[in-house]
């Protein structure tokens, strides 16, 4: 293939400057767009049901795409599944979905990054921040990565002090403006003093909590602008480094692997610098944490250790470390999370 | 301020009082709005558009000129517009005022997006708030009763709509063009004319609760910022049965609803959330059953509404 014959395609299922997750995919789009030999197009607000795959369809057919990135979670089943065996010379790259060889096709590729790990280190920061020993999450769906980054998050913060509980709201969707608004008033007026969140675009969870006096704690991208004062720090992506290895990879006639996984010591993740409320024990803290995730494997969670409904999820001497497939699957929140995944 | 105080349960209602108030300004203004352009005799189902057009004009205007008031005009001056293009269409022989509508909702929408790229980022200044809750010390209850001006014009302007209906030249003039165009026309009014400024001033007054959404609360601009609440406040004039001050308590009512969700998770009530978020249309369908009869169903209707036709 020459090199200028590769088209890719990005899909975003908000708007791309959101301040979050579309914005974060992309940066990483913009990143490929100064490659030389890569044509990018991109469509934004492409809702999670047949429009999705009208979208790929006019991709391929109309710009002669042969590489696609659909960004949003609920693209993968069923649409990309169902777009996917028509397009055998195609090649469908989704992000965050669970990708196993003997149920999907072979022209599908999922990727992810641990980002789990940098809402534990998040939690490491609110630990040291909170008064109350209450911290809040605002998140969108019960998915795996939500519940993950739920626990994650308050993991961190009892690694600080095992007392601290995690109250989280469920809004039900991606993109909810006024009900993330009310879901973070609710939690300041459960005292909650740390809040971060799990939804597309964190800019009204942000400025909303900083309004409420609470601290908090960014995702997806860096939003220390939005409150300078109350930005403890954030998990944020790095798709720019991903993408552009993958397109790389392509370039050169190789394969992309179908299932790519990678965490903050690969570059698929980073944090936001520390905000100035952040403490000198508590950067300490996060420091330390911070290196000891750079090794790669770190155990988030190790037994022995209960769900919030009793139930044993790791026994003794068992634990699960970021990279370990399970946590792909987690359908519970730990032992210390106030709040219910359906 | 002081550490919040434990409050627990106190929660539920709390919030639902401070949803109440933060939520319900666009609903009040929208519903204002359609309020008087049906009371005029015309339906305009495109104030959906027209409140999220109004939402990124005035976050737009309050960013570029650093006034957020400079926002609110620009949006009541934008939705002033939309409802002068809905009322001069649909004057035309043969338009129907509901087709028309829902095209100038998919327009105004459209519109907003596009002009509206470069405005998601960037921070705009925020509409004040009057804070009523000095006399307490706990610090939830200030935080609930931080009224916007807004809120508080909206329901001077319930008021004075209401007044204006009953006991002015001008409310007369707007009823009898609602109720019988042939009467109107006999005592030398005209109809056209007063459906076109209706349906501007209600567009007006759409703009105006969009600017409120963008520039107080939420307080950003972004695609998904009305998430149909100008829909439902079209809903809403029927449930109030065309009456400005039952427009004012519906919308205090959807906002309390919406906000009876999240506050229930934060208080340990977490099960079955998707239903409690359905709270505000059950609440609508469970009122309009109880308040529907077969025999005063439009009571209230202006008759020369399309509906009732």
């Amino acid at each position: 293939m020459a090199m200028s014959d590769l088209t890719v395609g990005f899909i975003y299922v908000g708007a791309k400057d959101d301040f979050g997750y579309n914005q974060a995919h992309a940066e990483g789009a913009a990143a490929v767009k100064a490659l030389s030999g890569v044509k990018v197009i991109e469509e934004e607000n492409v809702p999670e049901t047949v429009d999705v795959q009208n979208t790929m369809e006019s991709m391929i057919n109309f710009d002669g795409a042969t590489l696609l990135f659909p960004t949003s979670f609920g693209y993968f089943n069923p649409h990309i599944l169902e777009i996917a065996p028509k397009h055998e010379d195609i090649r469908f790259q989704h992000c965050g979905g669970l990708w196993s060889a003997d149920q999907h096709p072979g022209n599908v590729g999922s990727y992810f990054g641990y980002i789990g790990m940098g809402q534990y280190l998040n939690g490491v920061a609110a630990g040291h921040a909170s008064k109350s020993k209450k911290i809040g999450f605002v998140a969108a769906k019960p998915i795996p990565q939500v519940l993950l980054n739920i626990n994650a998050f308050l993991l961190g913060a009892r690694s600080v002090d095992p007392t601290i509980t995690c109250q989280v709201i469920f809004t039900g969707e991606w993109s909810l403006a006024v009900k993330e608004a009310e879901a973070t008033n609710a939690l300041a007026d459960q005292g909650c003093d740390v809040i971060t969140c799990h939804v597309d675009g964190p800019k009204v969870v942000m400025e909303t909590a900083a309004g409420r006096d609470a601290f908090v704690c960014g995702y997806h991208a860096n939003q220390s602008p939005l409150a300078p004062e109350k930005y403890l720090t954030g998990a944020e992506w790095n798709w720019a480094e991903v993408y552009t290895s993958m397109i790389k990879t392509v370039q050169s006639g190789g394969a992309v692997d179908n299932f790519v996984r990678g965490g903050l010591q690969d570059g698929f993740i980073k944090m936001s610098p520390l905000g100035p409320a952040v403490s000198d024990t508590a950067r300490n803290q996060f420091e330390a944490t911070k290196a000891e995730i750079m090794k790669g494997g770190f155990k988030v969670i190790s037994g022995p250790m209960k769900d919030n409904k009793g139930n044993m999820i790791a026994s003794a001497g068992e634990s699960f470390a970021e990279d370990d497939i399970a946590l792909e699957s987690m359908d519970y929140l730990v032992e210390g999370v106030l709040g219910s995944t359906s | 301020m002081s550490d919040p105080a434990d409050i627990g349960l106190w929660g539920v209602p709390l919030a639902m009082l401070g949803g109440a108030i933060r939520v319900s300004t666009p609903f009040l203004f929208v519903s204002l709005g359609e309020c008087l352009t049906e009371r005029s005799g015309r339906m305009n189902l495109g104030l959906e558009g027209t409140l999220i057009f109004g939402a990124m004009a005035g976050y737009a205007a309050a960013y570029h000129s650093g006034s957020a008031w400079f926002g609110v005009l620009a949006a009541g001056f934008a939705g002033m517009w939309f409802g002068l293009f809905h009322g001069w269409v649909c004057r035309f022989k043969g338009v129907n005022d509901i087709a028309m509508g829902i095209a100038l909702m998919l327009l105004g929408m459209g519109l907003a997006f596009f002009f509206g790229k470069p405005y998601i980022q960037p921070v705009a200044p925020d509409l004040p708030a009057i804070s009523l809750g000095w006399w307490s010390d706990i610090p939830q209850v200030e935080a609930a009763l931080r009224v916007n001006v807004l809120f508080i014009i909206g329901a001077v302007l319930a008021l004075a709509m209401a007044w204006m209906f009953r006991a002015t030249r001008i409310g007369l003039k707007v009823r009898v063009v609602g109720d019988s165009t042939a009467a109107a026309r006999a005592i030398g009014f005209n109809p056209d004319l007063v459906r076109l400024w209706s349906t501007a001033a209600g567009g007006a007054l759409a703009g105006v609760g969009g600017a409120y959404l963008s520039l107080y609360y939420p307080g950003s601009w972004n695609e998904g910022i009305s998430s149909g609440q100008g829909l439902m406040a079209i809903a809403l004039v029927i449930f109030a049965r065309w009456n400005p001050i039952n427009c004012f308590w519906a919308a205090l009512l959807f906002g309390g609803a919406g906000a009876l969700g999240p506050a229930l998770q934060s208080v340990g009530v977490s099960s079955g959330y998707y239903l409690f978020f359905a709270a505000p249309y059950i609440l609508t369908l469970i009122l309009l059953i109880a308040t529907s009869s077969p025999d005063r169903a439009l009571k209230g209707a202006p008759s020369e509404l399309s509906i009732t036709k």
